[in-house]
């Protein structure tokens, strides 16, 4: 074989830890290696080229890019490999960036050491590698959208308007969104109503999209181009002939705080949720309505029918019930927004005990009906906005800044200014912040007009709020830290500028759709600055405020993003895809059928073969866990791009530099969540034990006990399988089979006198960065005293004979 | 008349120096403030909270001339409230240290009166000598 094997420098990244001319030079002396090249940077467009041409001209049937992770670059060069006229398939990515330079960044000269396994567990692998074709996979043009506030009602527009057909889910009886409970938006002051209510109305007009208001996101199956997903249409008990005129909510007997307006008014049991609501039609609330709550309590169906009996359109039937509708979709877009932060988690400040103090929403709505002319309430005239609540906060475990609540305040003072001009009144109004942060095109000036305007904004972020009782007046505490003097100042309304957090919706869909959470606990993209809207899940895009706080204008233009990246997939009709597909060695099927129950997709049959019966697999089935190699005792079944000889042909790479007593440990972590957790531990610089070295598979399931046995026999002192948590695998059925042969394994070990701590499994979810860094360093610890050769040899006698007498044999 | 700071390496010794002992990360303090609300003594001290974490953040050795870093009970109030998580408590826990490691007396035995120290508790008086709560 012809291997070429190159080390990226990474600009810096990479070589400013890692000594990278001493890897490549390392490189050049391994068999079959016969060109070996360091690099600034091999992803920009030079350093392709420079690989495609040496593959042409030295005629390389293998190639080791040493640079950044598979997840980040595989595909680039992937495609290098082809320009080049090499199957893709023979070209393997080395990590010596996320899992070398970046982790072990203090200790570089452990880091070059390590950086030279790394490239030799990539020269080991290729060796064995061979060409395969991709899969192509077909895709539709449908498009779920989840969520219909402005990030939902955005994509959707664009993709209708493109051709593409969109259902539109919203959980809530009208699209809109939190922007429909704005008063105005910042820096222009225009009405939220009046710019998004066009929008809104555009949604049922648009003859591309399907609109399920009311409705909720129950499953998600598949995958893209082929995802379904059941979605329950919740029971409004009003028929689309209702025209809105409000006759049955003069009449109903049940009043209750309206969520929409925060509280502030109240709105009756039957109700419609927005004025200016899409779909324009009443609905009404099962949890509050007296003739369904009789319903189902007695069976009684007589009480209360008010509503129905003044309907002029017979629209209200108490009957009605939830609906399940299955949708099919090719590609998916999380649209679910915000929830604000729960002001009563920061006591101190009173919200909910002091009447008084308020949150921003609230006060949005208090604006909104004031200037109908239908005021709820008076603000006062001394007012004081505290900032950062539940954001920049340690104490609440939240580090974000939420981004816009330094111009919500703001916008907030000038229109309760603006209002108090008009009528001839005067204000007094105080924002308490720590910074201001006005970043947006036009901010900055509208945070000077607010300044003119005689706002005053004291720096200090207070320490608590008092209240008078007599008078219910509230009092702040704060220091100013400028002029370094202590404050107690009286107002008439403290309003809290509360944060944003990720919607209770967003954590369902997360959870239905297997998505992972950054550490600030909104949905994770792809990559924060390429991929800012794409999610690790092909074909799964987000946009708007569930993928972190943003403003308006971002938000739009995020969701026009996502429409755009779908459309990408979906214009081309076919999608390729890694073969990560299980097959047969068929002389070595024996035909004991032992496989075929054991798949979690049933994709494994039996079929008549030349010699007898043998294990046949369907691959558009085959889902790639591998599981089924586990259960074959005649090492019959494989898996493509992670065989068996891959996998030890890694292990060898990984344990071949080992001087004197160093230990090894062997990470096989899946690609999902463990490969990607190393890949953030790298990249956020946290170090953990220099001795850990990490093989991809797709699932725990693929490392079976003849591999991790196989594993120590060859010179590991430790093994770690990784996978994820079981709620948010993609390989649900992998998680019990991987716990079985762990524990085999580790009986095995402890009758080898061997301490059966040297070999772990944890499920990881993708947020874990300090469970990650301990647990590899445990490990690292338990495995620290170097196995002897006799102890290996017995274990790799063991890993001979582990279908001997056992169950899982004929 | 406002003052006039000019920096020099001396300043960064010494906040190395607090931060060593004290091993809270001083220079994350984003001044919210949030510490002099919540200290039940600001009222008694000379400078705020706050203000002793700028002074030490700047590494300016006049943050030990205040009474604040005496006055400070370590009741944690601050700590508790801190959004970045310092414990001012530590920072000047260390500041006093600093303080007293240079072993300058503030008031002369010489100069008390006979009487009143016979009166004193003898810990008073060792307190007194060191320590500025006046």
């Amino acid at each position: 074989m012809k291997i070429g094997v190159y080390v990226c420098h990474c600009g810096g990244n990479i070589s400013e830890v890692v000594d990278v001319e001493a890897v490549s030079a390392y490189a050049g002396e391994q068999d079959e290696v016969v060109l070996h090249k360091d690099y600034s940077h091999l992803c920009s467009d030079l350093g392709q080229k420079l690989i495609a041409e040496d593959i042409k001209k030295e005629g390389l049937d293998g190639v080791v890019v040493s640079a950044c992770s598979h997840l980040f670059h595989g595909e680039t060069f992937k495609k290098v490999a082809e320009t080049g006229g090499l199957n893709p398939f023979m070209l393997e990515m080395a990590n010596i960036r996320e899992h070398c330079a970046w982790p072990h960044s203090d200790t570089p000269a452990a880091a070059t050491e390590k950086a030279k396994e790394i490239v030799q567990m990539g020269i080991e692998k290729v060796k064995k590698n061979s060409p395969l074709k991709p899969l192509k996979l077909s895709i539709g043009k449908n498009v779920l959208v989840i969520g219909g506030g402005i990030a939902g009602i955005q994509a959707a527009l664009d993709l209708g308007d493109a051709g593409f057909h969109v259902s539109l889910v919203e959980q809530k009886a009208t699209i809109g969104g939190r922007m429909a409970q704005l008063s105005r938006t910042f820096p222009t002051n225009d009405c939220a109503a009046c710019i998004l209510g066009a929008k809104m109305s555009d949604i049922p007009k648009n003859e591309n999209i399907d609109l399920y208001t009311y409705s909720e996101v129950e499953a998600v199956t598949g995958y893209i181009g082929s995802f379904n997903a059941k979605i329950r249409r919740k029971a409004t008990f009003v028929d689309d002939s209702c025209v809105s005129c409000g006759l049955c909510a003069d009449v109903c007997p049940v009043s209750l705080p309206d969520e929409f307006q925060w509280g502030v008014i109240e709105r009756k049991a039957i109700y419609q949720p927005l004025d200016y609501a899409v779909p324009n039609k009443y609905l009404i609330d099962e949890s509050a309505c007296l003739n369904i709550k009789a319903r189902k309590k007695s069976g009684n169906t007589e009480v209360c029918r008010k509503c129905e009996a003044v309907c002029p359109r017979d629209s209200i039937h108490f009957d009605r019930e939830d609906e399940i509708k299955e949708i099919p979709a090719d590609t998916i877009i999380v649209a679910t927004g915000y929830d604000v932060f729960d002001a009563k988690q920061k006591p101190e400040y009173g919200y909910g005990r002091f009447k008084n103090v308020m949150i921003g929403p609230e006060v949005e709505r208090v604006i909104v009906h004031a200037g109908e002319g239908r005021p709820t309430r008076d603000l006062g005239k001394r007012i004081g906005f505290i900032q950062c609540v539940g954001s920049r906060d340690e104490q609440l475990g939240r580090e974000y800044c939420s981004r816009v609540c330094c111009m919500y305040a703001t916008k907030l003072s000038q229109l309760i200014t603006h209002m108090a001009t008009m009528n001839g009144q005067e204000k007094d109004i105080y924002v308490f912040y720590t910074d201001m942060r006005t970043f947006g095109k036009g901010y900055e000036e509208y945070y000077k007009d607010t300044m003119k305007m005689g706002v005053k904004f004291v720096r200090g972020r207070p320490a608590e709020v008092t209240e008078n009782p007599e008078t219910g007046k509230v009092t702040i505490k704060v220091e100013d830290t400028l002029t370094r003097q202590m404050m107690e100042s009286e107002f008439d309304t403290v309003v809290l500028s509360v944060g944003l957090q990720l919607s209770e919706g967003g954590n369902r869909i997360a959870e239905i759709l297997k998505l992972p959470k950054s550490a600030d606990g909104f949905l994770q993209e792809a990559h924060p600055k390429f991929r800012p809207v794409d999610t690790q899940t092909e074909g799964v895009f987000i946009a708007g405020t569930a993928q972190g706080p943003k403003d308006i204008p971002d938000t739009v233009a995020q969701a026009s993003a996502t429409a755009a990246r779908a459309m990408r997939l979906m214009v081309k009709g076919v999608m390729e895809m890694e073969p990560v597909k299980a097959f047969v060695h068929t002389p070595l099927c024996d035909g004991c059928a032992v496989c075929v129950d054991s798949c979690p997709a049933s994709a494994l049959s039996m079929v008549e073969g030349g010699t007898g019966r043998i294990v046949e697999i369907n691959e558009s089935i085959c889902r790639g866990c591998g599981l089924c190699i586990g259960t074959c005792h005649s090492d019959a079944l494989d898996l493509h791009l992670f065989t068996t000889g891959q996998l030890l042909g890694e292990v060898k790479g990984a344990l071949s530099g080992r001087k004197g007593h160093e230990h090894r440990v062997i990470l096989f972590a899946d690609t999902m969540c463990t490969y990607k957790l190393a890949d953030s531990v790298g990249t956020g610089k946290k170090a953990y034990a220099d001795s850990v070295r990490i093989i991809r598979v797709p699932s725990s399931s693929r490392v079976t006990a003849k591999l991790i046995l196989e594993t120590f026999a060859l010179g590991a002192d430790g093994v770690f399988i990784g996978d994820c948590e079981t709620k948010s695998t993609p390989y649900p059925g992998s998680i019990p089979f991987t716990g079985k042969n762990v524990a085999v394994v580790k009986e095995i070990l402890a009758l080898a006198g061997i301490n059966p701590e040297r070999l772990m499994f944890f499920q990881f979810a993708t947020v874990m960065l300090p469970a990650f860094v301990r647990l590899m360093n445990t490990i690292s610890e338990t495995a620290a005293e170097v196995l002897t050769s006799a102890q290996r040899k017995m274990l790799s006698e063991k890993a001979g004979t582990l279908f001997e007498g056992g169950s899982r044999g004929r | 008349m406002a003052g006039k700071i000019v920096l020099s390496h001396h300043n960064i010794d010494f906040q190395k120096q607090i931060e060593k002992i004290s091993g809270e990360k001083i220079t994350s303090c984003d001044q919210c403030g949030v510490c002099s609300g919540s200290c039940p003594f600001t009222d008694e001290m000379e400078i705020t909270p706050s203000t002793m974490m700028k002074m030490s953040q700047l590494g300016l050795p006049e943050v030990m001339e205040a009474n604040s870093i005496w006055i400070c009970a370590s009741c944690f109030n601050c700590m508790a409230r801190c959004p970045r998580g310092l414990d001012l408590s530590k920072v000047a826990e260390a500041l006093r240290q600093i303080s007293l490691r240079q072993a300058v007396d503030s008031i002369t035995i010489e100069n008390i009166d006979k009487e009143e120290a016979a009166r004193l508790p003898s810990i008073a008086l060792v307190g007194a000598f060191r320590k500025l709560t006046g």
